[in-house]
């Protein structure tokens, strides 16, 4: 069970939250002036990574509010959560080194 | 308006009234049904001082600003439920909602009467806490939930609205009326190795 701290709310469980995928993904300015295999790439291709990740989440159970958690999809481990707007944290790994990241 | 004849508490059917006793005992928990009450979702920009402040000379006291808190007035009552969304309570006939569209008119903002779509019960006692800790996975100590809070978590898998009153501790518990009777024997339940005394509402 993991314990997610909510930016309003503060920890809670995980019971109370909805994972809501990758997150900072920008909406093209003009979606019309996207060819089929562009928007195609905004709407369903999604980093799946292995490590650091980036992603929305909501306390849906709660304040249901949506915010980010930066969370390594290997432990588990969410290492910050930040309200909508707010720059991503830099997170290091075990080794110091800088994974995933937001693009 | 509806014809109020038929207007009744979720929990009426279980004729708590007559169970209800004086003397609890040594019962460790006590519960309750609330009266019927005015029920208020309202929403507005919670960062806007401005709306903050008019919000405040329309119901008299200051709307909660820090999360999970609940502010009180002489009538009525509100609980954060999110940084633009709360629950003001009032008893029947405060007209909540006609208040708030004079007060706020002009701006934007949301009062909605909620009506009678939320039961609220009353759980109380020394082993008050030990009860909601069966199912409940808000951190219930005293040092992080303690009087004048709220939440919205889950309750023995029931969305519900958890606000403590004061250190007996007291606690009510909102959750719809479609639920409320199963909230209300999963706590009867939770409680009974610690004895359970229906008290009036
Ligand atoms: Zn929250």
């Amino acid at each position: 069970m993991l314990l997610i701290n909510c930016p309003w709310c503060g920890p809670r469980d995980e019971i109370e939250f909805t994972c809501g995928g990758e997150a900072h993904i920008a909406r093209p300015a003009d979606p019309a002036a996207l060819s089929d295999q562009e928007w195609a790439e905004y709407l369903f291709m999604r980093k799946n990574l292995k490590g650091l990740h980036y992603e929305r989440w909501h306390h849906s159970y709660g304040c249901r509010q949506w915010f980010n958690a930066a969370r390594d999809t290997v432990t588990h481990e969410i290492h910050a959560t930040y309200k909508m707007g707010e720059t991503p944290p830099v997170v290091a790994g075990e080794d110091g080194v800088v994974k995933g990241g937001n693009s | 308006m509806a014809d109020s004849y038929f207007r009744q508490t979720a929990l009426a059917p279980l004729g708590l009234a007559a169970k209800a006793t004086d003397a609890p005992g040594e019962a460790g928990v006590l519960m309750s049904e609330h009266p019927l009450a005015e029920h208020v979702n309202l929403r507005g920009d919670g960062a806007s001082v401005e709306f903050l402040q008019v919000a405040r000379t329309t119901i008299g006291y200051a709307l909660p600003t820090e999360p999970n808190t609940v502010t009180e007035g002489t009538n009525s009552r509100a609980l954060w439920l999110g940084p633009h969304e709360w629950l003001l309570v009032a008893p029947l006939g405060t007209a909540l909602v006609a208040t708030l569209g004079r007060g706020l008119a002009g701006r934007a903002f949301a009062a909605t009467e909620l009506g009678d779509a939320r039961a609220v019960i009353g759980l109380s006692g020394p082993n008050a806490r030990d009860v909601l800790a069966k199912s409940c996975p808000l951190d219930l100590n005293p040092k992080s939930f303690g009087p004048g809070r709220c939440a919205q978590t889950k309750l023995s898998r029931i969305a519900a609205i958890i606000a403590q009153r004061d250190d007996a501790p007291s606690y009510e518990i909102y959750v719809a009326r479609s639920v409320a009777r199963y909230t209300w024997r999963w706590l009867e339940d939770a409680g009974s190795e610690y004895g359970v005394a229906i008290v009036a509402g």
